[in-house]
């Protein structure tokens, strides 16, 4: 649905993005995760036809973003960064004029508004100036902006930034719901919003794509280990020592919680230990009070993504 | 055409909501019904074209106070984005905004429609002085404002814009001297190029073709640009 190969942009001298090659396919939801000025605002303005590319090319539902904007643009909805709204106007009728230059037919409008309005929690604050709203409801009335023309692909830039707790649970919902029917793409700098809500991941840094995946096997990929936390009831520095000492284990850290000291070995991958470790503590005599293994966080794949790609580029 | 009339209905809406629009037309009254006031008590006769010169020369500062903020204020908040990534044309948006300008204008004009009713109801005033008096405001005006909308796509700052637009109207205004005062082909372009020259006439009640076609040149001109300003912002 929506296709990008080796699409470059620069501002003068500065390189925005290089080479950002992905594609979604229809009724995905692809997060777009990357620090602070990645480029993912900048892809996401190419690809809604606010900035032209310096080089490459994207389409989206077969119409290129260039050379067949307009097109291009009744199929987008789209949610900036910023969350550009009119102050001096209230919710209803911002959403009525979006609605109209967005091209949905004078019949529908009202009734379109509504849902909308509805889908995205705003109904209470339809008749109140938008300038006199929080951010967490301009935030969901720039979400109803971009909904309010049913476009099939959404491309949203930060959509929870602003929200409380229950605020984002409910909008992240929303975009998981609304996936399947609608290609969404969903730019984040927020780890667990990628778990939670899309069925795959780019991870951009420095204006490239450094890795692209589901968000179990990006964590499955990069684990270069398998990772087992325990809690034993025992003389920390020699538990650390016997754990050293089974095979496999590749290294043992001691971490302190409530002052018992706990566990994380790394062992190698598809090799399981955790009977040897149990085996081992219960022959020492010690307690074993916890033994779990745990998967590492995309929180750290992603860490671990950005000072690798530091470390090399 | 749906989303010329769509962006023009929002600004209206917006300007009519807004403080400035108030203070600008107050201003702008207060200052030709003064003026109304002392030419027709002095000379004591119902003549129309003191009230239109008076008029035109307050539109030169009214006009870049009403376009300074058509799309410098969008590209500030940010706004434009989404009218530019909407499935608006550039020139749909450049035409709507022009609209809503020359609305404002209009409304403005209406009100001081009171000036030669007054002078109907006690005089005979020249009919045509008054219609092409009004031909002429539209046309002065809608000249300010093509050009005001054009320096206001240039900056995100609306001081900016008016300063410029002022500037150009200004210069439009006074160049009429230098056509006199130079000569030669040169000086006959100057005065040609003066918005002076061409509606002198009309306050007579005389509409001359090629004056109606200075006027619609340099508007259209304007929007062109406008419209080739908005589109190589995507550039920028």
């Amino acid at each position: 649905m929506i296709q990008v190969s080796n699409l470059s942009k620069t501002y003068g001298s500065k390189t925005a993005i290089q080479g950002v090659t992905f594609d979604v396919k229809p009724g995905e939801i692809l997060g777009f995760l990357g620090p602070n000025g990645a480029g993912k605002t900048t892809t996401m303005r190419i690809l809604c036809g606010y900035l032209p590319p310096s080089s490459g090319k994207a389409t989206i539902a077969g119409h290129d973003v260039f050379t067949e904007s307009l097109e291009v643009r009744r199929k987008i909805g789209y949610l900036p960064e910023s969350v550009p709204l009119y102050p001096e106007m209230t919710v209803e009728d911002y959403l009525l004029f979006m609605a109209q230059i967005r091209g949905v037919p004078r019949g529908r409008r009202r009734q379109r508004v509504q849902q909308v309005m509805h889908l995205c929690h705003v109904d209470d604050v339809r008749r109140t100036l938008i300038g006199r709203l929080s951010r967490g409801y301009r935030q969901r009335v720039g979400l109803a902006q971009a909904l309010v023309h049913d476009p099939p692909v959404l491309v949203l830039d930060e959509p929870t930034v602003g929200l409380d707790p229950k605020q984002i649970t409910d909008t992240r919902q929303l975009i998981k719901s609304l996936g399947g029917s609608h290609t969404i793409l969903l730019s984040t700098h927020i780890l667990p919003e990628v778990s939670m809500t899309c069925n795959r991941v780019v991870i951009i840094n420095e204006g490239r794509v450094v890795a692209e995946d589901t968000p179990e096997n990006l964590t499955r990929r990069l684990r270069g280990s398998e990772r087992i936390a325990l809690e034993v009831r025992g003389p920390a520095d020699r538990v650390k020592a016997v754990l050293c000492a089974i095979p496999n284990v590749l290294n043992v850290e001691m971490v302190a919680s409530n002052g018992r000291p706990r566990f994380l070995v790394d062992c190698a991958v598809g090799q399981d230990v955790r009977e040897d470790v149990a085996a081992a503590i219960v022959n020492n005599g010690w307690g074993l009070l916890e033994l779990h293994s745990v998967g590492m966080s995309l929180e750290e794949v992603f860490l671990k993504l950005i000072t690798r790609e530091e470390g090399t580029g | 055409m749906g989303n010329v009339i769509a962006i023009a209905r929002r600004e209206l809406m917006s300007y009519y909501g807004s403080f400035l629009f108030y203070v600008v037309t107050a201003a702008f009254l207060v200052i030709t019904g003064f003026f109304f006031a002392v030419t027709v008590a002095f000379s004591r006769s119902a003549q129309v074209a003191p009230l239109f010169q008076t008029m035109y020369t307050i539109m030169l500062l009214v006009a870049p106070i009403l376009t300074m903020r058509l799309l410098a204020e969008e590209q500030r908040t940010g706004t434009i984005e989404l009218l530019l990534t909407s499935p608006v044309r550039d020139a749909e948006l450049v035409l709507g905004k022009f609209l809503a300008g020359l609305g404002l204008l209009v409304s403005m004009l209406v009100l001081t429609g009171f000036y030669p009713l007054l002078l109907a109801l006690y005089g005979n005033p020249d009919r045509g002085g008054i219609i092409g008096g009004y031909l002429g405001a539209l046309l002065f005006g809608g000249l300010a404002i093509a050009i005001g909308l054009f320096t206001s796509s240039l900056t995100q700052n609306q001081i900016v814009a008016a300063v410029l637009s002022f500037a150009i109207l200004l210069l439009l205004w006074v160049i009429d001297g230098l056509g006199s005062l130079v000569g030669g082909v040169v000086g006959s372009i100057a005065t040609y190029l003066a918005v002076f020259t061409h509606f002198s006439d009309m306050t007579r009640g005389i509409v001359d073709t090629k004056d109606v076609v200075y006027f619609l040149t340099v508007i259209v001109g304007a929007l062109f640009f406008t419209t080739w300003s908005v589109e190589t912002r995507r550039w920028r």
